[in-house]
């Protein structure tokens, strides 16, 4: 070894030692506050935890937190909780479950049905966790138990909080429903983080309001310290940390117009949007048939599963967000604002419609719906005559990407961002999504009739109410939100829920005035919703549509009373109104439901006066036929 | 005759680190009767997962280091691709994937990095050794994050950081500077507020929970809390062998394993934990000796990151159970009941002997 090198050796050989010095010294460190640590444990704080070993047999037990409540923008319940007696098992604390719910049915009413849900309870549970047997016992029934307790071992009255409806069937599909925590419920709180704050909870929302806003309507689960004896039993309370109920919502809804527009759908389906268009606030949200959520919130039983789901006509699903139709000539306020945006079609213009559209060097014939034309035909005038033939033409001038380009804006083919989940996004087709659905080129006639609002595109009630609030609002798009204000249960301090403002598109004015005029006209004589405006002290902007519910082949003729009810076209509705500044904009669609107009327009005429004025419709509600009547097919 | 074979089998055994560690391992037998419940079975179970490790000890101590360090790049390069292949193909137990089904065996790969990662790095700092610059502290930080990420990945927090330990001890003895170990750990603390940010609120939860258990009595503080109460009411001389109430009442989870350190506490008392320290201090001490007496740059900083290693794991477990560290499933070293990680932490005490007994003798 030369001198330098050993040298060199001898440096390094230091460093390292010094390096495993000062490990040896954090060694040390951290040994010493170790001991520090365990001292201050099993010397200075002995006493403590000796007492606290002593008593061990210490057990947390879970509190659960009083669900919020959802009230409308009045004030009015629409769901609230409340305790009931309910006789539980414990199976792993009975030898032969069988035989004591025999045996339990000898002084307590249990139906078959009972049986069946505490099997299906059963089967979800661990054998340690408390099922119930039955709920709402009244008090006769909880005292007869309490005498021949002692019989009884591993059986229980538990007081529980029952989630409550009060409204019944109203606006069930927006305020949704609270079910048992199943095993995915389970997997997705434990992945969030969220399953110890629901060690006390047996219910979890599902679906609407409920699930949406689960967070705040949950609360937190608060704790108690409980000494326990030898057979497992609370024998005093240590400590305690109360739950903190969840929130309350308010929400925009106004429970009175919900229900009139609920009743004035009679036994008809279809949906009911309606906003305020300045500020987004969704008034009603109407999906027809309904269901009563109380079913639901004790496990639903299998019978009245069966009759809900297997319905033909899908009570559960809530069509104003889940529900997407063509939207028919409803769709014509909007592509005449995307032609007078882009410069195409301002008065005077003008066409001579002779009853249908041809592309240049084609045959085929785009019918309108009025076979002998409307004559001469301006922006606006199209707009109350729903003049098929000048959309046709101004489709084609635009052509598709324009005419997306331009209704995105208006929200169709996204997704509004309700605040309830499920929401669907509709369809704006465009030639890229047919290469990319179908792997087809896009074809000029599929420009054509989707001027009118046929062929691919989609829209869900919602859509078209929240475009119809933009139209109403002057271009701008708010965020439609069913919850104002989120209230805190204990103080009652209310926090206001931000409006979102979306999109702004600056409309101008004198394009909104043709469009809002040629609305308007469609409520007044002469136009396809004359009855509408029949005797209304405001004025009303609306359009009508009908959606194709099967096709018509070339030269054949719609015979509404000649086909199968569930093949009738579908009746739309927009509106807004007071015309000139705008409180509420709906839409309206009822499945089958024939011509727009005459279907859906007392409907609307109903909510608006009810909004606008106050003024309650006079019972009963009649339902015209709309299909025997003869009256203009758009 | 049978002097001499015997004088042969043990000549590679370092007497004193043999010794400390039949002690230790002799008191856990102990410990893990009352802590199982006073379970027979499962003590016979240890003690064959001890033969297993033993012997595999005294092989290993038998192998000159010049051997080791010519297996420690293959061993590296066949960890990293079975832990690609967990990340793969790996079984799925308990909510993570760590174990490979090799179809003979099924294997857990991280468990072989804690040794074949300071192996690695000890390998290339001692061919680097002539001409060492900064960019092969960022080439060996890179050796270690692969398999580190690899393991986090699994999820594994425990055995990640005990891997990032070991490799840090490496880097920290081949004489990482100060100044930039400063910098990255200043650094690092800026980027706290910033990766907060960046976080969910549910991942923030996690992480209040985490660092503060009692903020989920229900959830992951229970543990805590009940390990707390054991340590606490063991006061000074603990109640007596079998006599842990906390332990014995079923108030302790994983007390056998993971908190059976609360178990010992609880019955032995603070009297008990100081000999145990003792004990634990004596075999860190006997393993510094050891790497500060090594003599190639190799077998320096593997005996040194293979001793700071051990102290990492016993301080990182009795930390947590006594409160004063995050809940991170490790287990107590020598004491926890189970065979992989006693396999490993015995191989490891193979190579300290070998280190130790296979020395040339040099004058200067």
């Amino acid at each position: 070894m030369k001198l330098s090198e050993l040298k060199n050796y001898q440096r390094e050989q230091y460093q390292f030692r010094l390096r495993l010095g000062v490990a040896a010294l954090v060694v040390l460190f951290c040994f010493g506050l170790l001991l520090a640590r365990l001292f201050h444990l099993q010397v200075l704080r002995y006493d403590h935890y000796q007492t606290l070993a002593e008593n061990n047999r210490i057990s947390l037990v879970p509190v659960a937190p009083n669900r919020g409540l959802i009230l409308d923008r009045n004030g009015v319940v629409m769901a609230h909780n409340f305790f009931a007696y309910t006789l539980e098992i414990t199976p792993s604390k009975v030898d032969n479950v069988e035989a004591v719910i025999a045996e339990l049915a000898k002084i307590i009413e249990i139906t078959p049905n009972d049986r069946k849900q505490f099997k299906k309870f059963r089967d979800q549970s661990h054998s340690f966790e408390s099922i119930p047997l039955r709920t709402h016992l009244n008090e006769t029934e909880a005292a007869r138990f309490a005498v021949n307790r002692y019989r009884f071992s591993g059986v229980e009255i538990k007081s529980r909080l029952f989630r409550h409806y009060p409204q019944g069937k109203l606006g069930s599909h927006l305020l949704g429903y609270i079910n048992r925590i199943n095993d995915a419920d389970m997997k997705v709180l434990e992945k969030s983080g969220d399953i110890s704050n629901y060690k006390g909870s047996d219910h979890i929302g599902k679906d609407g309001l409920e699930e949406s806003y689960e967070r705040q309507l949950h609360g937190t689960t608060g704790f108690q310290q409980v000494e326990i004896d030898a057979d497992g039993h609370a024998v005093r309370v240590l400590s305690s940390t109360p739950p903190i109920p969840g929130d309350n919502l308010v929400l925009s809804i106004d429970s009175k117009l919900q229900d009139i527009a609920e009743k004035a759908f009679g036994n008809r389906r279809g949906a009911l949007v309606a906003l305020n268009p300045a500020n987004g606030e969704v008034l009603a949200l109407v999906s027809m048939p309904t269901f009563d959520p109380n079913l639901f919130v004790d496990g639903i039983d299998s019978e009245n599963w069966k009759l809900l789901n297997g319905s033909l006509d899908k009570p559960l699903i809530n069509r104003t967000i889940k529900g997407t139709y063509p939207p028919g000539s409803t769709f014509k306020p909007f592509v005449a604002m995307a032609g007078l945006e882009n410069d195409k079609r301002a008065p005077p213009f003008s066409i001579s419609d002779p009853g249908f559209f041809t592309l240049p060097g084609s045959s085929h014939r785009y019918r309108d719906w009025k076979p002998e034309g409307h004559g001469h035909v301006d922006i606006q005038r199209a707009i109350t005559v729903s003049c098929d033939t000048f959309f046709y033409g101004l489709a084609l001038d635009l052509g598709i990407d324009r005419l997306a380009g331009f209704l995105k804006h208006f929200g169709f083919g996204q997704k509004t961002g309700i605040d309830i989940g499920g929401e669907r996004s509709g369809l704006m087709p465009t030639p890229e999504w047919k290469a990319k659905r179908w792997k087809q080129k896009w074809y000029p006639g599929e420009t054509v009739i989707t001027g009118i609002g046929q062929g691919y595109t989609l829209v869900t009630p919602l859509q078209l109410a929240y475009a119809t609030a933009m139209l109403a609002n002057n271009g701008t798009a708010i965020k439609p939100h069913l919850v104002t204000s989120i209230q805190q249960s204990l103080n009652g301090v209310t926090t206001p829920l931000p409006i979102e403002t979306v999109d702004r598109v600056p409309l101008k004015s004198e394009h909104m005035d043709l469009v809002r005029q040629g609305m308007v006209d469609v409520t007044r004589p002469g136009g396809t919703a004359a009855s509408i405006g029949a005797g209304a002290t405001y004025s009303i902007a609306a359009k009508t549509g009908t959606a194709q519910v099967v096709g018509i082949k070339q030269g054949e003729k719609y015979n509404a009373s000649a086909l199968d009810e569930r093949h009738r076209d579908h009746a739309l509705l927009v509106a807004y109104a007071p015309a000139e500044a705008p409180r509420i904009a709906l839409a309206i669609i009822i499945e089958n439901g024939g011509h727009g107009g005459s279907a859906a327009g007392p409907i609307a005429r109903q909510a608006m006066d009810y909004y606008l004025l106050g003024k309650e419709p006079l019972p009963p509600v009649e339902t015209p036929d709309a299909a025997t009547e003869n009256l203009p097919n758009d | 005759m049978i002097k001499f074979w015997l004088k042969q089998a043990t000549h590679h055994l370092d007497r004193f680190l043999l010794g400390m560690l039949l002690l230790v391992i002799l008191i856990a037998l102990f410990v893990l009767y009352s802590a199982s419940g006073q379970s027979l079975a499962q003590i016979g179970r240890q003690v064959a997962n001890l033969g297993v490790a033993l012997s595999l000890m005294w092989l290993v101590s038998n192998i000159p280091p010049q051997r080791l360090e010519s297996i420690a790049m293959p061993a590296y390069v066949l960890g990293v691709l079975l832990l690609i292949g967990v990340f793969l193909f790996g079984d799925v137990s308990k909510g993570a994937r760590r174990w490979l089904d090799l179809g003979v065996a099924r294997i857990q790969p991280s468990e072989m990095m804690k040794l074949a990662v300071p192996m690695m790095l000890a390998w290339y700092f001692a061919r680097r050794e002539a001409s060492l610059r900064l960019a092969d502290y960022g080439i060996a930080s890179l050796m270690l994050a692969i398999p580190m990420g690899l393991v986090l990945k699994q999820p594994d927090l425990g055995t990640a950081l005990l891997i990032g330990a070991s490799g840090f001890y490496v880097l920290f003895l081949a004489g990482l500077s100060w100044r930039l170990m400063l910098g990255l750990g200043l650094a690092g603390a800026a980027a706290m507020p910033l990766v907060w940010n960046l976080m969910h609120d549910y991942q923030r939860k996690r992480v209040l929970i985490l660092l503060d258990p009692s903020q989920d009595p229900l959830g992951a503080g229970y543990h805590t809390i009940q390990a707390t109460i054991a340590l606490g009411s063991g006061g000074l001389a603990g109640k007596g062998w079998l006599h842990g109430t906390q332990a014995q009442l079923d108030f302790l989870p994983e007390r056998h394993t993971d908190f059976i350190f609360a178990v010992f506490g609880e019955e032995f008392g603070l009297l008990g934990i100081s000999l145990l320290l003792v004990m634990f201090l004596l075999i860190i001490g006997r393993g510094l000796y050891i790497a500060a007496n090594a003599q190639s740059m190799f077998s320096r900083l593997l005996a040194g990151s293979i001793t700071l290693t051990f102290f990492t794991y016993a301080f990182v477990n009795m930390g947590m159970v006594s409160g004063i560290l995050p809940v991170v499933g490790v287990p107590l070293p020598l004491i926890s009941y189970g065979g992989t990680s006693l396999v490993t932490l015995l191989i490891a005490f193979g190579m300290l002997m070998s280190i130790q007994t296979h020395k040339k003798l040099v004058s200067n």
